[in-house]
């Protein structure tokens, strides 16, 4: 009795060991790149480029990469900037398109609903990779090459056929009775739209939301071709300039400082809304 | 609108009230309508015509009928991107799979810690790819980088190994940090195959005397067919469009081994400025790209449900 017992215990012991064991070993592979980057990029600056073996500062902490960072191009305020104003911009205009669009995809009936949504989704297929060249030259006409809204425009386009669905899907859920009773009392269109059901369907506006900061913060082929002065400059456009030694010798101190900067931001979104992000990915994946 | 006798004037306005409906219904969907018409349809289209074209990027473009498709197909370069994407991407979707499905079965357990795991495991996918290539192109730096110093710290190499130097330790570099930075999205749509496989079943075949490798074989695969489908074609498309890591952390290559087929048309496109051309050769990954959602589609589609 009490030997099987210690031998069931034994077992599920090294089950637990063998998982745990592995699990962390993982984790520390898929870790060690980040913490490496983020504890080297405080050393003092003539160790930015001695190799980070070991990684943390021995000399003490500083700021010296950030501080050389923002010596590169336009100072990492404007660069960090531009990046933000594309990437808010991305999310507030995709939220407004793609909730109009939901909308009106989900609870109005007019002639090719369905054929125009299918064209909106069958977008997808197509690379926009394979857009781009059209795209420098329509830009060059329009006066938009060069300018960060003309970029913004191009990631709002990016990002509407997989809003616009999770939109959709979002009123679809909703029960039509709640609008029923909102019109009886006087409550239409873009009121109803605005106070009575946005409300409702804010998990889809956050999954939306989420998915247009990351795309757009990170977005690099687009901004490369279309940006060709450095004080427009989005985060990655910059620091690989920095990283080629466009922008004068390589400085690995600022590498690091550019790379940590770039990637504190997706990685904080995430966290605090890894629900919302995880729901839109399943969508995508269950569809 | 006020009603003044409702029951009178509805009957009368029906068809009015209904085209109203419907232009309100498109006024909805107008502003996303009209963004993807321009700028997604119409530049298709326009690549399309391009490419039919010999277009400088100053002056005037000039017909020249099929003769970019004809260059196209007798550009050894060409035929060298094309051949590089496609080991590309061969070798990077078997590893990432490698990588995925295991952590898929681990983080499907329901063991304490699972989702902190999870979390870790993920953490690179919401990185934008071009900074995991600058952070892995400083990593792998051989004078102020980590993996070699390490290496040669820790007694595996004599000396420093330049991991960007030759072909092949550059290519497995970066086939390293394209697996680190997508596995955990592959572990993701695999785990939601796996949760959607019944206990019961698993249970049930386990009654029945199933070993662990049949029950993976004859029940997980099965049930798994969609997911596996799925991130299969997310992996082989990805890869095929893939630039921005081989643009930051090896320019190309050496030897100018490493254009993959995006790379090619932004050299064609923007740095030698045959736009013409290079509208071609986005015309041929278009075609690829459609081939390879219908094969989606083939292998998404619902086996059981033929009535």
């Amino acid at each position: 009795m009490t030997k099987a017992r210690t031998n069931f215990e034994r077992r599920r012991f090294l089950g637990n060991f063998a998982f745990h064991g592995s699990a962390s070993v993982l984790s520390l592979l898929f870790l060690i790149p980040f913490i490496v980057a983020f504890l080297a990029s405080f050393r003092r600056g003539p160790e930015a480029s001695s190799p980070p073996v070991p990684p943390w500062p021995v000399n003490g902490v500083s700021f010296d990469a950030y501080r050389m960072l923002d010596t590169f191009g336009s100072g990492i305020w404007q660069h960090m900037l531009n990046s933000l104003i594309v990437s808010l911009g991305t999310v507030v205009l995709t939220v407004v398109i793609s909730l109009l669009a939901g909308y009106g995809f989900s609870r109005y009936r007019f002639p090719l609903k369905n054929v125009l949504f299918v064209l909106l989704m069958a977008t997808l297929m197509i690379p926009f990779q394979s857009i781009l060249t059209p795209l420098f030259i329509m830009f060059a006409k329009l006066g938009l090459n060069n300018s960060l809204f003309g970029l913004t425009l191009i990631y709002v386009t990016l990002q509407l056929p997989f809003s616009v669905f999770m939109m959709r899907n979002a009123f679809d859920a909703v029960p039509k009775e709640i609008e029923e009773a909102a019109r009886v009392d006087g409550v239409r269109d873009v009121r109803l739209l605005t106070r009575v059901l946005l409300p409702l369907v804010m998990p889809g506006v956050a999954t939306v939301a989420i998915f247009a900061f990351l795309n757009a913060w990170n977005e690099f082929l687009a901004a490369l071709i279309l940006l060709s002065s450095n004080d427009k400059f989005t985060l990655p456009i910059l620091m690989t300039a920095v990283r080629a030694g466009r922008l004068g010798s390589i400085n690995w101190g600022a590498l690091q400082a550019g790379v940590v900067v770039m990637i504190i931001p997706c990685i904080i979104v995430f966290l605090l809304l890894q629900r919302y992000y995880m729901r839109g990915l399943t969508a995508g994946a269950v569809k | 609108m006020t009603a003044t006798s409702p029951s009178g004037t509805t009957r009368l306005n029906r068809p009015n009230r209904r085209r109203k409906e419907a232009l309100k219904g498109l006024l909805f969907i107008a502003p996303a309508m009209i963004l993807v018409l321009v700028l997604f349809v119409f530049p298709v289209l326009f690549t399309a015509w391009m490419s039919l074209h010999k277009w400088p990027l100053l002056g005037e473009p000039t017909w020249i009928g099929l003769r970019n498709y004809t260059r196209m197909f007798s550009d050894q370069r060409f035929y060298d991107a094309l051949g590089f994407t496609a080991y590309y991407t061969g070798i990077v979707t078997v590893v990432i799979f490698a990588f995925a499905f295991p952590m898929a079965m681990l983080v499907e357990q329901k063991r304490r810690a699972v989702p902190v795991y999870r979390t870790f495991f993920f953490l690179p996918v919401v990185v934008g790819l071009a900074s995991a290539s600058l952070l892995w192109t400083w990593l792998a730096n051989i004078d102020s980088g980590f993996f070699s110093p390490l290496m040669e710290r820790l007694g595996v190499t004599s000396g420093r190994v330049n991991l960007l130097a030759t072909f092949d330790l550059a290519f497995w570099t970066i086939i390293a940090m394209v697996v680190w930075k997508i596995a955990g999205f592959t572990m993701i749509i695999l785990l939601t195959g796996l949760q959607s496989i019944p206990a019961e079943l698993v249970e049930a075949s386990r009654i029945d005397g199933a070993k662990r490798l049949q029950r993976f074989r004859y029940l997980t695969l099965p049930l798994m067919r969609k997911p596996l489908a799925l991130a299969l074609v997310l992996s082989v498309t990805g890869s095929i469009l893939a630039f921005d890591q081989f643009y930051i952390m090896t320019s190309g290559g050496p030897q100018n081994r490493m254009i993959t087929i995006v790379y090619y048309i932004v050299n064609q496109s923007f740095v030698s400025f045959n736009l013409g051309y290079g509208a071609a050769l986005s015309i041929a990954v278009l075609v690829i790209l459609l081939v390879l959602s219908v094969a989606q589609l083939w292998l998404l589609r619902d086996k059981g449900e033929q009535a």
